[in-house]
Protein backbone atom coordinates (compact mmCIF):
# COMPACT_ATOMS: atom_id res chain seq x y z
CA UNK A 1 0.00 0.00 0.00
CA UNK A 2 2.80 2.38 0.92
CA UNK A 3 4.91 1.50 -2.47
CA UNK A 4 1.29 2.68 -4.39
CA UNK A 5 1.41 5.80 -2.39
CA UNK A 6 4.70 6.68 -3.28
CA UNK A 7 4.06 5.63 -7.13
CA UNK A 8 1.23 7.85 -6.96
CA UNK A 9 2.92 10.91 -5.58
CA UNK A 10 5.74 10.09 -8.09
CA UNK A 11 3.18 10.05 -10.91
CA UNK A 12 1.46 13.32 -9.78
CA UNK A 13 4.88 14.79 -9.63
CA UNK A 14 6.20 13.92 -12.76
CA UNK A 15 2.53 15.30 -14.12
CA UNK A 16 3.35 18.91 -12.91
CA UNK A 17 7.02 18.59 -13.63
CA UNK A 18 5.62 18.10 -17.36
CA UNK A 19 2.68 20.45 -17.54
CA UNK A 20 5.44 23.70 -15.70
CA UNK A 21 7.61 22.50 -18.58
CA UNK A 22 5.06 22.81 -21.42
CA UNK A 23 4.35 26.52 -20.24
CA UNK A 24 8.07 27.29 -19.72
CA UNK A 25 8.94 25.42 -23.40
CA UNK A 26 5.58 27.56 -25.15
CA UNK A 27 6.93 30.39 -23.09
CA UNK A 28 3.38 31.15 -21.65
CA UNK A 29 4.10 31.73 -17.46
CA UNK A 30 1.48 30.65 -15.15
CA UNK A 31 -0.64 33.70 -14.71
CA UNK A 32 -0.58 34.79 -18.60
CA UNK A 33 -3.68 35.80 -19.96
CA UNK A 34 -3.63 33.68 -23.80
CA UNK A 35 -6.07 35.18 -26.65
CA UNK A 36 -6.24 33.85 -30.14
CA UNK A 37 -8.02 36.27 -32.78
CA UNK A 38 -8.21 35.57 -35.90
CA UNK A 39 -8.37 37.53 -38.89
CA UNK A 40 -10.68 37.55 -41.66
CA UNK A 41 -12.17 39.65 -44.41
CA UNK A 42 -13.56 42.20 -42.71
CA UNK A 43 -13.45 40.99 -38.87
CA UNK A 44 -11.45 39.99 -35.81
CA UNK A 45 -12.96 37.16 -34.39
CA UNK A 46 -13.55 37.98 -31.10
CA UNK A 47 -13.76 41.18 -31.70
CA UNK A 48 -14.25 42.18 -27.94
CA UNK A 49 -11.34 40.96 -25.99
CA UNK A 50 -11.04 41.51 -21.96
CA UNK A 51 -7.96 41.00 -20.07
CA UNK A 52 -6.62 42.17 -16.44
CA UNK A 53 -4.42 44.82 -16.02
CA UNK A 54 -0.98 44.37 -14.74
CA UNK A 55 -1.41 40.71 -16.34
CA UNK A 56 0.85 39.44 -19.26
CA UNK A 57 -1.17 38.65 -22.18
CA UNK A 58 0.05 36.65 -25.26
CA UNK A 59 -1.61 37.18 -27.94
CA UNK A 60 -1.88 34.11 -30.46
CA UNK A 61 -2.92 35.61 -34.13
CA UNK A 62 -4.00 33.68 -37.35
CA UNK A 63 -5.43 34.96 -40.49
CA UNK A 64 -8.40 32.88 -42.17
CA UNK A 65 -8.09 34.46 -45.71
CA UNK A 66 -5.56 37.43 -46.59
CA UNK A 67 -2.17 38.86 -45.34
CA UNK A 68 -4.04 41.54 -42.53
CA UNK A 69 -2.69 42.93 -40.05
CA UNK A 70 -3.38 43.65 -36.33
CA UNK A 71 -2.24 47.06 -34.63
CA UNK A 72 -3.15 47.93 -30.92
CA UNK A 73 -1.97 51.45 -31.01
CA UNK A 74 -2.21 52.12 -27.22
CA UNK A 75 0.29 48.80 -26.56
CA UNK A 76 2.56 49.42 -29.29
CA UNK A 77 1.50 46.19 -30.68
CA UNK A 78 1.36 45.26 -34.04
CA UNK A 79 1.72 41.98 -36.34
CA UNK A 80 1.50 41.38 -39.48
CA UNK A 81 -1.28 38.23 -39.60
CA UNK A 82 -0.59 36.16 -42.74
CA UNK A 83 -2.84 32.62 -43.36
CA UNK A 84 -0.98 29.36 -42.20
CA UNK A 85 1.31 31.16 -40.08
CA UNK A 86 0.25 31.75 -36.31
CA UNK A 87 1.76 35.11 -34.71
CA UNK A 88 2.15 35.37 -31.17
CA UNK A 89 3.04 38.76 -29.29
CA UNK A 90 3.43 39.41 -25.70
CA UNK A 91 2.20 42.52 -23.99
CA UNK A 92 1.35 43.83 -20.11
CA UNK A 93 -1.71 46.14 -19.94
CA UNK A 94 -0.76 48.63 -18.02
CA UNK A 95 -3.43 50.74 -17.75
CA UNK A 96 -7.47 50.27 -17.65
CA UNK A 97 -9.57 50.94 -20.37
CA UNK A 98 -10.96 50.23 -23.77
CA UNK A 99 -8.56 50.59 -26.71
CA UNK A 100 -9.12 49.77 -30.18
CA UNK A 101 -7.37 47.46 -32.35
CA UNK A 102 -7.33 47.45 -35.89
CA UNK A 103 -6.46 45.66 -39.17
CA UNK A 104 -3.36 48.11 -40.80
CA UNK A 105 -3.05 46.15 -43.97
CA UNK A 106 -5.67 47.18 -46.56
CA UNK A 107 -7.26 44.02 -46.97
CA UNK A 108 -10.49 44.98 -49.33
CA UNK A 109 -13.82 46.40 -49.61
CA UNK A 110 -14.77 46.40 -45.98
CA UNK A 111 -10.64 47.03 -44.45
CA UNK A 112 -11.68 50.43 -43.06
CA UNK A 113 -14.27 49.01 -40.96
CA UNK A 114 -11.81 46.08 -39.73
CA UNK A 115 -11.04 47.14 -36.13
CA UNK A 116 -11.91 45.26 -32.78
CA UNK A 117 -11.81 46.84 -28.83
CA UNK A 118 -9.39 45.45 -25.71
CA UNK A 119 -10.96 45.67 -22.50
CA UNK A 120 -8.62 45.97 -19.75
CA UNK A 121 -10.25 46.11 -16.63
CA UNK A 122 -8.69 46.09 -12.58
CA UNK B 1 -17.24 85.51 -64.70
CA UNK B 2 -13.92 84.60 -63.09
CA UNK B 3 -13.61 81.67 -60.25
CA UNK B 4 -14.33 84.54 -57.57
CA UNK B 5 -17.84 85.25 -58.69
CA UNK B 6 -18.59 81.87 -59.68
CA UNK B 7 -17.93 81.12 -55.66
CA UNK B 8 -20.17 84.07 -54.56
CA UNK B 9 -23.55 83.09 -56.90
CA UNK B 10 -23.27 79.74 -56.03
CA UNK B 11 -22.98 79.77 -52.24
CA UNK B 12 -20.33 77.66 -52.32
CA UNK B 13 -19.62 78.91 -49.14
CA UNK B 14 -16.43 80.89 -46.98
CA UNK B 15 -13.31 80.38 -49.00
CA UNK B 16 -10.12 79.66 -46.92
CA UNK B 17 -7.33 80.20 -47.31
CA UNK B 18 -3.99 78.71 -45.99
CA UNK B 19 -0.81 80.31 -46.10
CA UNK B 20 2.29 78.52 -43.92
CA UNK B 21 1.44 77.99 -40.35
CA UNK B 22 -1.84 80.47 -40.64
CA UNK B 23 -5.70 80.07 -41.84
CA UNK B 24 -6.91 83.40 -42.90
CA UNK B 25 -10.71 84.54 -44.35
CA UNK B 26 -10.68 85.15 -47.99
CA UNK B 27 -9.58 87.89 -49.84
CA UNK B 28 -9.73 89.32 -53.41
CA UNK B 29 -7.41 87.30 -55.02
CA UNK B 30 -4.69 89.21 -57.30
CA UNK B 31 -2.99 87.52 -60.17
CA UNK B 32 1.01 88.10 -58.98
CA UNK B 33 3.85 87.25 -60.64
CA UNK B 34 5.47 84.37 -60.04
CA UNK B 35 2.40 82.89 -58.98
CA UNK B 36 0.38 80.14 -60.96
CA UNK B 37 -2.80 78.09 -59.51
CA UNK B 38 -4.09 73.94 -59.92
CA UNK B 39 -6.19 72.31 -58.22
CA UNK B 40 -6.47 69.67 -55.64
CA UNK B 41 -9.03 66.41 -56.25
CA UNK B 42 -9.21 63.62 -54.13
CA UNK B 43 -10.83 60.39 -53.03
CA UNK B 44 -13.30 60.17 -56.01
CA UNK B 45 -13.81 56.63 -55.43
CA UNK B 46 -15.64 56.19 -58.44
CA UNK B 47 -17.87 52.93 -58.37
CA UNK B 48 -18.65 53.52 -54.98
CA UNK B 49 -22.21 52.84 -54.51
CA UNK B 50 -23.95 53.34 -51.09
CA UNK B 51 -26.96 55.86 -51.05
CA UNK B 52 -27.29 56.74 -47.64
CA UNK B 53 -23.62 58.16 -47.99
CA UNK B 54 -24.09 59.76 -51.67
CA UNK B 55 -27.47 59.47 -53.32
CA UNK B 56 -25.53 61.39 -56.69
CA UNK B 57 -22.13 58.51 -56.61
CA UNK B 58 -22.53 58.81 -60.58
CA UNK B 59 -22.89 62.27 -60.61
CA UNK B 60 -20.62 64.45 -57.82
CA UNK B 61 -17.37 63.90 -59.83
CA UNK B 62 -18.75 65.10 -62.97
CA UNK B 63 -20.33 68.42 -61.54
CA UNK B 64 -16.53 68.52 -59.69
CA UNK B 65 -15.23 68.20 -63.65
CA UNK B 66 -17.77 70.88 -64.74
CA UNK B 67 -17.59 73.40 -61.72
CA UNK B 68 -13.34 73.65 -63.11
CA UNK B 69 -14.18 73.73 -66.53
CA UNK B 70 -16.54 77.38 -65.18
CA UNK B 71 -13.05 78.96 -64.32
CA UNK B 72 -12.61 81.85 -66.24
CA UNK B 73 -9.35 81.18 -65.40
CA UNK B 74 -8.17 77.95 -65.68
CA UNK B 75 -5.63 76.30 -63.33
CA UNK B 76 -2.20 75.27 -64.57
CA UNK B 77 -2.77 71.45 -64.50
CA UNK B 78 -5.36 69.45 -61.77
CA UNK B 79 -3.85 66.85 -59.96
CA UNK B 80 -5.82 63.82 -58.02
CA UNK B 81 -4.50 62.78 -54.95
CA UNK B 82 -5.31 58.99 -54.82
CA UNK B 83 -8.35 56.75 -54.75
CA UNK B 84 -9.50 57.68 -57.61
CA UNK B 85 -11.72 54.40 -57.94
CA UNK B 86 -13.54 52.67 -55.09
CA UNK B 87 -11.53 49.34 -54.37
CA UNK B 88 -12.72 45.57 -55.76
CA UNK B 89 -11.59 41.92 -55.30
CA UNK B 90 -12.51 41.63 -59.10
CA UNK B 91 -9.40 42.52 -61.41
CA UNK B 92 -11.84 43.33 -63.91
CA UNK B 93 -13.88 45.70 -62.35
CA UNK B 94 -10.79 47.39 -60.79
CA UNK B 95 -9.82 48.17 -64.84
CA UNK B 96 -13.28 48.83 -66.08
CA UNK B 97 -13.60 51.71 -62.78
CA UNK B 98 -10.06 53.08 -63.77
CA UNK B 99 -11.28 53.54 -67.42
CA UNK B 100 -14.76 55.10 -66.44
CA UNK B 101 -12.61 57.37 -64.15
CA UNK B 102 -10.19 58.44 -67.20
CA UNK B 103 -12.99 58.93 -69.28
CA UNK B 104 -14.77 60.95 -66.98
CA UNK B 105 -11.57 63.39 -66.00
CA UNK B 106 -10.83 63.31 -69.75
CA UNK B 107 -13.67 66.03 -70.12
CA UNK B 108 -11.39 68.39 -68.22
CA UNK B 109 -10.95 71.30 -70.21
CA UNK B 110 -7.07 71.36 -69.18
CA UNK B 111 -5.06 68.78 -69.93
CA UNK B 112 -2.22 68.35 -67.71
CA UNK B 113 -3.60 66.50 -65.39
CA UNK B 114 -1.56 64.68 -62.55
CA UNK B 115 -2.28 61.20 -60.86
CA UNK B 116 -1.52 59.27 -57.75
CA UNK B 117 -2.95 55.91 -56.44
CA UNK B 118 -5.00 55.59 -52.94
CA UNK B 119 -4.89 52.02 -51.59
CA UNK B 120 -8.09 51.67 -52.79
CA UNK B 121 -6.85 51.83 -56.40
CA UNK B 122 -3.84 50.29 -55.75
CA UNK B 123 -2.82 47.98 -52.96
CA UNK B 124 -5.01 45.06 -53.12
CA UNK B 125 -2.27 44.27 -56.53
CA UNK B 126 0.59 46.22 -55.29
CA UNK B 127 -0.83 48.66 -58.24
CA UNK B 128 -0.71 46.63 -61.14
CA UNK B 129 -3.98 47.79 -62.69
CA UNK B 130 -2.96 51.45 -61.23
CA UNK B 131 0.16 51.33 -63.41
CA UNK B 132 -1.58 49.94 -66.78
CA UNK B 133 -3.77 53.14 -66.86
CA UNK B 134 -1.83 55.54 -65.35
CA UNK B 135 1.70 55.41 -65.39
CA UNK B 136 4.32 55.42 -62.15
CA UNK B 137 2.93 55.73 -58.58
CA UNK B 138 5.74 57.81 -58.34
CA UNK B 139 7.37 60.41 -59.76
CA UNK B 140 8.58 64.77 -59.55
CA UNK B 141 7.76 67.06 -61.98
CA UNK B 142 8.75 70.46 -61.99
CA UNK B 143 6.13 73.96 -62.48
CA UNK B 144 6.73 77.37 -62.69
CA UNK B 145 9.74 77.35 -60.07
CA UNK B 146 8.14 74.68 -57.96
CA UNK B 147 9.59 70.84 -57.56
CA UNK B 148 6.72 68.12 -57.32
CA UNK B 149 7.37 65.25 -56.10
CA UNK B 150 4.38 62.39 -55.84
CA UNK B 151 4.93 60.22 -53.31
CA UNK B 152 3.45 56.32 -53.24
CA UNK B 153 2.21 55.30 -49.38
CA UNK B 154 -0.40 52.97 -50.81
CA UNK B 155 1.10 50.30 -53.41
CA UNK B 156 2.53 48.23 -50.50
CA UNK B 157 -0.67 47.47 -48.59
CA UNK B 158 1.01 47.54 -45.19
CA UNK B 159 0.89 51.81 -45.99
CA UNK B 160 4.22 51.77 -46.33
CA UNK B 161 6.91 54.02 -48.68
CA UNK B 162 9.37 51.19 -48.54
CA UNK B 163 13.59 51.62 -48.40
CA UNK B 164 13.99 51.63 -52.19
CA UNK B 165 11.60 54.97 -52.79
CA UNK B 166 13.08 56.49 -49.99
CA UNK B 167 16.14 56.26 -51.49
CA UNK B 168 14.73 58.00 -54.77
CA UNK B 169 13.53 60.30 -52.61
CA UNK B 170 16.85 61.20 -51.00
CA UNK B 171 18.30 61.08 -54.02
CA UNK B 172 16.36 63.71 -55.74
CA UNK B 173 16.52 66.19 -53.06
CA UNK B 174 20.02 65.45 -53.01
CA UNK B 175 19.89 67.66 -56.49
CA UNK B 176 17.90 69.89 -55.01
CA UNK B 177 19.19 73.14 -54.04
CA UNK B 178 18.75 74.21 -50.39
CA UNK B 179 15.87 76.51 -50.69
CA UNK B 180 14.34 74.71 -53.49
CA UNK B 181 10.31 75.38 -53.80
CA UNK B 182 8.87 71.91 -52.75
CA UNK B 183 5.54 70.29 -52.53
CA UNK B 184 4.76 66.83 -52.00
CA UNK B 185 1.57 64.92 -53.40
CA UNK B 186 0.89 61.90 -51.48
CA UNK B 187 -2.35 59.78 -50.51
CA UNK B 188 -2.10 58.48 -47.21
CA UNK B 189 -0.93 61.54 -43.98
CA UNK B 190 2.92 60.93 -43.62
CA UNK B 191 2.76 61.55 -39.91
CA UNK B 192 0.59 60.07 -37.34
CA UNK B 193 -2.43 61.73 -37.63
CA UNK B 194 -4.66 59.48 -36.28
CA UNK B 195 -2.89 55.98 -35.56
CA UNK B 196 -6.49 53.77 -33.88
CA UNK B 197 -7.78 55.25 -37.41
CA UNK B 198 -5.27 54.11 -39.21
CA UNK B 199 -4.23 57.76 -40.45
CA UNK B 200 -0.86 57.10 -41.31
CA UNK B 201 2.12 55.90 -43.27
CA UNK B 202 4.25 53.17 -41.37
CA UNK B 203 7.11 54.78 -42.30
CA UNK B 204 6.07 57.99 -42.51
CA UNK B 205 8.46 59.70 -39.98
CA UNK B 206 11.46 58.76 -42.17
CA UNK B 207 10.04 60.46 -45.46
CA UNK B 208 9.64 63.52 -42.89
CA UNK B 209 13.17 63.43 -41.87
CA UNK B 210 14.38 63.54 -45.42
CA UNK B 211 11.63 66.24 -46.18
CA UNK B 212 13.13 68.49 -42.68
CA UNK B 213 16.71 68.99 -44.26
CA UNK B 214 14.69 71.41 -46.76
CA UNK B 215 13.17 74.61 -45.47
CA UNK B 216 10.30 74.75 -48.51
CA UNK B 217 8.43 71.84 -48.26
CA UNK B 218 4.84 71.54 -48.38
CA UNK B 219 2.59 68.23 -48.55
CA UNK B 220 -1.05 68.27 -49.74
CA UNK B 221 -2.72 64.84 -49.40
CA UNK B 222 -6.10 63.00 -48.91
CA UNK B 223 -6.98 59.41 -47.28
CA UNK B 224 -9.30 61.27 -44.45
CA UNK B 225 -11.72 62.84 -46.62
CA UNK B 226 -11.57 66.13 -44.84
CA UNK B 227 -9.68 69.51 -44.81
CA UNK B 228 -6.98 69.41 -42.05
CA UNK B 229 -3.83 71.25 -41.38
CA UNK B 230 -0.46 70.01 -39.68
CA UNK B 231 2.45 71.27 -38.78
CA UNK B 232 5.74 68.98 -38.30
CA UNK B 233 8.48 71.65 -37.58
CA UNK B 234 8.36 74.12 -40.05
CA UNK B 235 6.81 71.57 -43.01
CA UNK B 236 2.90 72.23 -43.41
CA UNK B 237 0.73 69.26 -44.40
CA UNK B 238 -2.76 69.74 -45.76
CA UNK B 239 -5.47 67.47 -46.12
CA UNK B 240 -8.01 67.82 -49.01
CA UNK B 241 -11.80 66.40 -48.82
CA UNK B 242 -13.40 64.08 -50.94
CA UNK B 243 -15.70 64.09 -54.10
CA UNK B 244 -17.45 61.02 -52.88
CA UNK B 245 -17.99 60.75 -48.86
CA UNK B 246 -17.06 62.86 -45.89
CA UNK B 247 -15.45 61.31 -42.93
CA UNK B 248 -15.64 62.47 -38.88
CA UNK B 249 -12.93 64.58 -37.07
CA UNK B 250 -10.26 62.40 -36.40
CA UNK B 251 -10.77 60.58 -33.02
CA UNK B 252 -14.08 61.64 -32.75
CA UNK B 253 -15.74 58.56 -32.78
CA UNK B 254 -14.30 55.44 -31.25
CA UNK B 255 -14.53 54.11 -34.60
CA UNK B 256 -14.28 55.62 -37.79
CA UNK B 257 -17.45 55.44 -40.21
CA UNK B 258 -18.88 57.49 -43.50
CA UNK B 259 -20.88 60.34 -42.92
CA UNK B 260 -24.05 59.83 -44.19
CA UNK B 261 -25.82 61.83 -47.05
CA UNK B 262 -27.67 64.69 -45.31
CA UNK B 263 -30.81 65.23 -47.89
CA UNK B 264 -31.02 68.88 -47.40
CA UNK B 265 -27.77 69.47 -48.30
CA UNK B 266 -26.70 66.54 -50.30
CA UNK B 267 -23.53 67.82 -50.47
CA UNK B 268 -22.62 68.46 -47.46
CA UNK B 269 -18.75 68.15 -46.75
CA UNK B 270 -17.45 67.07 -50.14
CA UNK B 271 -15.13 68.71 -52.13
CA UNK B 272 -12.08 70.25 -53.51
CA UNK B 273 -9.63 73.23 -53.36
CA UNK B 274 -7.65 75.33 -55.18
CA UNK B 275 -4.20 75.61 -54.10
CA UNK B 276 -2.41 78.83 -55.85
CA UNK B 277 1.18 79.20 -55.39
CA UNK B 278 3.63 82.14 -54.30
CA UNK B 279 6.65 81.23 -55.69
CA UNK B 280 8.81 83.94 -54.57
CA UNK B 281 7.92 83.71 -51.04
CA UNK B 282 7.71 79.41 -50.93
CA UNK B 283 3.67 79.96 -49.82
CA UNK B 284 0.48 78.44 -50.83
CA UNK B 285 -2.64 79.39 -50.40
CA UNK B 286 -5.39 77.43 -50.98
CA UNK B 287 -9.63 78.00 -51.44
CA UNK B 288 -10.94 75.55 -50.11
CA UNK B 289 -14.42 74.87 -52.87
CA UNK B 290 -17.40 72.79 -52.39
CA UNK B 291 -19.69 70.87 -54.51
CA UNK B 292 -23.37 72.00 -55.56
CA UNK B 293 -26.62 71.11 -56.71
CA UNK B 294 -27.14 71.99 -60.02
Amino acid sequence: MKKLATYATLITALAVLLMVGRSIASGIRANEQVVRVSASTFQFEPSEVTVKKGVPVTLELVSEDRHHGFKLPDFHVRLDVKPGVLEKVRFVPAKVGKFTFICDVFCGDGHEEMSGTLNVIE
Amino acid sequence: MNRRDLLKLTGMGVAVFVSGTTVRASGSRQKKNESFYFVQLSDTHWGFNGPNINPDSQGTLKKAVLAVNAFDEQPDFVVFTGDLTQTTDDRRIRRDRMAEFRDTVSQLNVKTVRFMPGEHDASLDRGEAYQEFFGDPHYTFDHSGVHFITLDNVSDPTASVGDKQLQWLQADLKKMKKDARIVVLTHRPLFDLAPDWDWATRDGAAVIDTLLQHPNVTVLYGHIHQEHHHMTRHIAHHAAKSVMWALPEPGSFPKKAQIPGDAAEPYKGLGFRNVEADVARARYEIEELSIVKG
